[in-house]
């Protein structure tokens, strides 16, 4: 594949662009706002060995409708439930017709070390058994080792295995390690996808993190890849989306990411369709900020539902 | 049908895209007097002279305090007072003088939410600039130079540094308090006094931290504060009792006081005015060189010295820089400088205003494009002007010759590094410039050659009160901080 010019990162500058969104003042309706527009963002997680069809209802009961108890505006429903493939079925019956969407981890995730042809399966199964957005990882072994025409070419086939779900192309920024890394995975892989065919807006996110990494999403690497993101943009005019997954906890840190992703790439990227969070902590902190908003009282964690 | 799908509609709230800020503001209260005197022996005193003059906030137009204009009289009051301390100031045990300076840096921090407010409000500047860089690196230059007091004969290794006598320093506008503390600090730790004028519309944080040297118990008479216009600045540098002269300004007002000084054996340092170049390289991180052009020539409304006001750039990379640059003004706020959400505040006064006017004025003119974003209205009181930068600019034009002292940049670009290095190097001024690349080599190779005092390396506008500040040419002589600054206020 054509490569791309490259685009080098000085560290110390992008940490401290990315400190200065911290600095932002979010009060009274701007944070009620954000928070929930937060939630309306979340990709509600649950990736371990030991889910079950139950904790995955419970998942959806809670994505569909954060927060059960009495309130005068009602919470919105988040963005997609998250699961391994195994759980798909599931989670697609639970919000059949919610607006929630079923993501499915796939192409071995969380590692990517299998063949090729199981990863492409593992993804046609997610989609078959009703993923509408699937989380690939790429190749960082092959990546790390300079063969960047191969990834490109793997994530090429793996778009094409979706067969119209969303995309969204982890790039486990926390094994990439440098920002030029990171730049240059993400190049890779918006171009990898935009040279497979016509891209919609929100058709292919760029996400940071498998979550089994540490570190998983950081701001100033969530920088570099919203950078990657209008740069194509403005090249090319089509919106990829972007989703830091892993490590953000509280709804201040929520806050912040949003004032980086508006003051990046502009209003039109907040929006769903175009941003995500990956988490699952997250979810309660935000309804418990939200809520305090709403009645000047902190509730107790245990007043909001686990999953 | 799915159980729980029947929810959905009542929780179908999804924001529409857009979010905005609500108003941040800075409520920390000011106790401010309605009028001030002249801090002259460790006291406040009417003026001798009479004269008042208001000082007012530049984003509403609205008078702050009345403040007195030192005179002639009033001026040698205070040599007078600075004179008869500096004896028995410098004669005090060095750590003492050193517990006194830090003392002060420890009062400004105390008090620095009360000052940078102040700041903000009197000169126009964002809180969160006053809040994050003024009021630290204030506190900055006491601890510092506090350090030094009792260690001065590690500074100048084998020789016996002595205090010069009463020095007059006379300070800008644009960083009020940050310019008294760079003035006051290193003369106070070698042993000197001082006679300190701030500029005609920032007077009054000079005045609260004469409160400080009040609260700290200050020895009267080591520091003095007149406050005043050119005609008192004047009065200073003409006193036959002061021993040396600094100043920063503007480099018209430097040569009117190097003449005056001239074959007087007063020292004299200057740091005046400047046109910096800001190269930047194709192999530069591009969106990182983008913030760098931001803080260079947009902090504190362009009113810095050392601003980036001529950008450089390698000519193959001209329109993505361009394009970067206008999408990355957008999200510049213009306003209020008490929200804490504010990039860019008010101009300082309605002269500074009418100045930079002329100048954007004179680029159209001459056929200069200029690129603004527009977001929003401007408050209808106060002294305004969005950020904005001009291409299609020739050396020869106005804009890219004069300093502008506003958040006015001049985009002319380049194609080889010998080319960049003259252009850069075309100018009066040589007091700091700023080298984007991503090759060590070659910031090695640039830096070298620039006539600049102060060159940032893939950053700007980073100070520090251990790094020396100040110019070449007609920027000035003499440096401000570290080691070296300590060198302009003593005699061996």
């Amino acid at each position: 594949m054509q490569s791309s010019r490259n685009h080098p990162v000085d560290s110390v500058m992008v940490r401290q662009r990315a400190a200065s969104f911290t600095s932002r003042s979010i009060k009274t309706d701007a944070k009620q706002a954000g928070i929930r527009l937060a939630i309306s963002m979340l990709d509600l997680t649950t990736l371990e060995g030991k889910d079950s069809p139950e904790k995955v209802r419970a998942l959806c009961r809670k994505a569909v409708r954060p927060y059960e108890g009495a309130i005068d505006q009602p919470v919105p429903s988040v963005a997609a439930v998250c699961v391994y493939p195994s759980h798909v079925r599931t989670a697609a019956k639970m919000l059949t017709g919610t607006g929630v969407h079923v993501a499915s981890v796939a192409t071995g995730f969380p590692s990517g070390q299998y063949p090729l042809e199981v990863r492409l399966r593992d993804v046609t199964a997610a989609v078959e058994a009703g993923a509408d957005e699937i989380d690939m990882v790429i190749n960082r072994g092959a990546f790390l080792a300079g063969r960047h025409g191969e990834v490109a070419e793997e994530i090429r086939q793996v778009w094409q295995a979706c067969d119209g779900a969303h995309l969204k192309i982890i790039l486990e920024t926390g094994e990439l390690e440098t920002y030029d890394n990171v730049r240059r995975a993400s190049d890779l892989a918006i171009e990898a996808v935009d040279s497979a065919g016509v891209l919609q807006d929100g058709d292919v996110f760029i996400k940071t993190s498998t979550g089994k990494i540490s570190p998983a999403a950081t701001m100033p690497v969530s920088l570099v890849m919203l950078e990657a993101i209008r740069d194509h943009f403005l090249a090319t005019g089509v919106r990829i989306g972007m989703k830091p997954a892993g490590g953000i906890r509280t709804a201040k840190s929520a806050l912040h990411y949003l004032v980086m992703v508006k003051e990046t790439l502009g209003d039109e990227w907040l929006t769903p369709d175009l941003f995500r969070f990956g988490a699952s902590s997250l979810t309660n902190d935000l309804l418990r900020q939200l809520l305090k908003g709403l009645t000047g009282r902190y509730m107790a964690m245990h007043d909001f539902s686990e999953a | 049908m799915n159980p729980i799908a029947s929810d959905t509609n009542e929780h179908d709230t999804t924001p529409t895209p857009g979010w905005d800020y609500s108003p941040a503001p800075e409520r920390t209260p000011v106790d401010l007097d309605e009028s001030y005197g002249l801090f002259i022996d460790g006291s406040f005193r009417a003026p001798k002279s009479r004269k008042r003059f208001d000082s007012i906030n530049p984003a509403t137009e609205e008078t702050l305090a009345s403040v007195s204009e030192a005179g002639v009289k009033d001026v040698d009051d205070a040599v007078q007072a600075a004179k008869a301390a500096q004896g028995p100031w410098a004669r005090l045990k060095p750590s003492e003088r050193g517990k006194y300076l830090y003392r002060i840096a420890r009062r400004i921090q105390e008090r620095a939410r009360e000052l940078a407010v102040l700041e903000s409000m009197d000169g126009g500047k964002p809180i969160k600039e006053s809040r994050d860089v003024d009021l630290p690196l204030a506190a900055q230059h006491f601890f510092y130079h506090a350090g030094w007091a009792d260690k001065l004969a590690y500074a100048f290794p084998g020789r016996t540094p002595k205090p010069l006598g009463v020095c007059g320093q006379i300070i800008p506008w644009n960083f009020p308090l940050l310019m008294a503390a760079w003035k006051l600090a290193p003369a106070l730790a070698c042993g000197n006094t001082c006679v300190l004028k701030p500029a005609e519309t920032t007077s009054l944080t000079a005045l609260k931290l004469a409160e400080i040297l009040q609260e700290i118990d200050l020895p009267p008479g080591v520091v003095n504060i007149v406050t005043g216009a050119g005609e008192t600045g004047a009065a200073i540098a003409d006193h036959p009792d002061v021993k040396k002269v600094a100043f920063t300004g503007s480099t018209e007002v430097g040569k009117i006081l190097a003449r005056s000084v001239a074959g007087t054996g007063k020292r004299l340092t200057l740091e005046l005015g400047g046109k910096s170049p800001n190269i930047i390289f194709a192999d530069a991180a591009i969106d990182q060189a983008v913030e760098g052009i931001v803080s260079s020539i947009w902090f504190n409304q362009g009113h810095v010295c050392c601003a980036g006001s001529r950008l450089f750039v390698e000519e193959s990379i001209v329109d993505e820089v361009v394009d970067k640059l206008r999408h990355r003004m957008q999200s510049l706020r213009v306003g209020d400088p008490l929200d804490k959400n504010t990039d860019i505040g008010a101009i300082n006064s309605a002269q500074q205003l009418r100045t930079i006017e002329r100048y954007v004025d004179a680029g159209e003119h001459e056929g200069a494009i200029m690129h603004e974003v527009s977001s929003g209205p401007l408050p209808s009181k106060g002294f305004w002007h969005r950020p904005c930068f001009f291409t299609g600019v020739q050396p020869s034009h106005l804009i890219a010759r004069e300093e502008i002292f506003g958040p006015v940049l001049s985009v002319m670009t380049f194609r080889t590094p010998e080319e960049a290095l003259t252009r850069a190097n075309n100018t009066p001024y040589g007091l700091a410039a700023g080298i984007w690349t991503n090759t060590g080599a070659k910031i090695f190779e640039i830096a070298r050659k620039l006539d600049a005092g102060v060159v940032w390396c893939n950053t700007y506008n980073k100070f520090d009160a251990a790094s020396p500040f100040g110019g070449f040419k007609e920027s000035g002589f003499g440096r401000e901080g570290g080691r070296h600054g300590l060198k302009s206020y003593v005699k061996f």
